[in-house]
């Protein structure tokens, strides 16, 4: 195991310490940047090692979020509804990803982005499922108080992210994630020495698609109400982009703390600068991803130390 | 000698452009094939066509006894078809073992990354690369490059080895090296397809040559008599090549 590895586990576990140090207002931040580094890491899957920039992350959400949300309702306990929007989400992305990822460049991007939006219109008319336009009410899976609630949730979330996280590492360190970066480089050559790029591909855009499905299921049931325009919103796909560029493209140890890094100045910036939190967020991302091109995960102490010789 | 790959009126158009008509040929085993030909005549269209980059519209290709005409890239690569490309195509971040790598590791099932990187360095060595190993290939020379296609291409334990142009842009003593090991691989034997301008060099490694002009093969056999041939003349080597290579007998 790597050292930036090991480095990614000592900050998931810091993060799971987060309830001894606050109240139902760090719990619900702690969820919310645990949810955040899942859509970043799956995103890095398949716009990181793959090098595909995909923009289908909001339509895993939201199916993952009216799969389980429509599976609460009928009944069927969390664990398994959340299981359920996994396992569909890896299948169906996985059927989609062999015919999408045909196209390369701004052509998948744009190709990923429509995915968002054929989902969103199906929900929005299969009224008599999902309740279309109106919403979905899902019924509480627990009536044991706020904080206790609160707490169920940061863990449920955090269990998803740290699965998230073997997984990539596990990606990372395997013969599948020595293919994905060959099919970045050169995907020619790649099927030239004997790499099934389709297949590569397809794995790659499955395994993107799922955790961040599950965790879309788990945000349906701990926020009890999900609409459209909410699970299936665009942000939702530009996001774990924005992360994994301010963190470091490719690193997991850096996708996750770009993560946690966005979701600080978001609510930092959305504090103090009410009326135009949006354009001072902007500016921020724009300034980062200026003078910091790689990411935090270049900000090692050996490098500075480099630039400070050269001085 | 038996014969490891046939092609039969093997046709490819792209839309309005006939880049291949209905080529006939065969390599047999163990032999060095020279494919030369004017700039456009088909030649690297002719190895897309057998690795299944741009399948043939129509016509037929067996390799080793089974009919290839169809087939995806990967399946050719992991059959043993192996090539190296013109405009050379590295993984540009990979260190040059890790590019070789990658080639051992695809190209046979059940390789693990441990012993592709194993295979990979004694590919490098044999091509005289192991001080570059840990360099990303971006750094490489052009000529290092040709050579790391070349490991690249071995490593995928290839029976039958397109060399594409593996001498162009090299300096004489460059293409004197290069050549070496071209002669060295043919006697290891493996059945090599190469293309190639510099007739220096096909004369002095090639056990046969196959002339493609305009998308058709016109000329095939020993190569004294393909170069003395007066089609042949005609559109590729010109008169004054004709001459010279007469007064020299």
């Amino acid at each position: 195991m790597t050292r930036s590895n090991i480095a990614l586990l000592v900050l998931l576990a810091v993060v799971a310490s987060l309830p001894l140090f606050g109240g139902a207002y760090a719990l619900r931040l702690g969820t919310m940047a645990c949810m955040y580094a899942i859509l970043a890491l799956s995103w890095n899957v398949v716009g990181g090692f793959a090098g595909y920039p995909s923009f289908a992350t909001a339509a895993f959400f939201g199916f993952g979020a009216y799969t389980t949300g429509v599976l609460l309702g009928k009944g069927l306990p969390l664990w398994l509804g959340v299981v359920i929007a996994a396992v569909a989400a890896l299948l169906m992305s996985a059927v989609l990803g062999a015919a999408l990822l045909r196209l390369r460049g701004h052509y998948f991007a744009i190709a990923s982005l429509s995915l968002v939006e054929v989902l969103r219109e199906l929900v929005n008319n299969a009224t008599d499922l999902t309740g279309g336009g109106m919403g979905l009410n899902i019924p509480l899976v627990s009536g044991s108080g706020v904080l206790a609630e609160a707490m169920f949730f940061f863990y449920a979330m955090w269990i998803l992210l740290l699965l998230t996280a073997l997984m990539v590492m596990a990606v990372a360190g395997s013969k599948l994630g020595f293919g994905l970066a060959c099919i970045r480089q050169n995907e020619t050559a790649s099927s030239m020495v004997g790499l099934n790029t389709t297949l590569y591909k397809s794995i790659a855009f499955g395994l993107s698609a799922c955790f961040v499905s599950a965790a879309g299921g788990v945000y349906a049931a701990w926020v009890h109400y999900i609409d459209p325009s909410d699970v299936f919103d665009i942000l939702y796909s530009v996001k774990p982009i924005v992360m994994a560029l301010m963190g470091g493209l490719g690193s997991p140890l850096g996708v996750a703390c770009g993560a946690f890094l966005y979701l600080g100045l978001e609510e930092v910036v959305w504090r103090n600068y009410i009326q135009f939190h949006s354009g001072v967020l902007g500016l921020i991302i724009v300034l980062l991803l200026l003078f910091l091109p790689h990411g935090l995960i270049s900000l090692r102490p050996a490098n500075l130390w480099r630039k400070a010789k050269h001085v | 000698m038996s014969e490891i790959l046939r092609l039969e009126n093997v046709s490819r158009h792209f839309s309005g452009l006939q880049a291949l008509r209905d080529v006939t040929l065969t390599v047999n085993k163990g032999e060095v094939l020279g494919l030369i030909g004017p700039n456009g005549a088909g030649k690297t269209t002719l190895v897309n066509t057998i690795c299944g980059v741009t399948p043939a519209n129509s016509g037929e290709i067996t390799f080793d006894g089974k009919d290839i005409t169809r087939i995806k890239t990967y399946q050719a690569a992991r059959l043993g078809l192996a090539r190296t490309f013109q405009i050379v195509q590295p993984f540009a971040e990979f260190t040059a073992l890790d590019n070789v790598a990658a080639a051992a590791l695809f190209s046979q099932p059940g390789q693990s990354l441990k012993a592709a990187r194993e295979q990979a360095m004694a590919h490098l060595v044999y091509v005289g690369l192991e001080l570059q190993a840990n360099q990303p290939a971006a750094t490489l020379t052009l000529a290092m490059r040709k050579r790391l296609e070349l490991a690249k291409a071995l490593a995928m334990n290839p029976k039958l080895l397109f060399l594409d142009e593996v001498n162009a842009g090299l300096n004489s003593a460059e293409v004197e090296r290069a050549t070496k090991l071209i002669h060295e691989l043919a006697a290891s034997g493996i059945t090599i397809v190469m293309i190639e301008h510099l007739m220096k060099v096909v004369l002095n490694v090639c056990t046969r040559i196959a002339v493609l002009h305009n998308g058709a093969l016109i000329a095939d056999g020993a190569p004294r008599e393909v170069i003395e041939n007066p089609a042949v003349v005609e559109a590729y080597l010109g008169q004054q090549y004709a001459k010279r290579n007469v007064a020299r007998g």
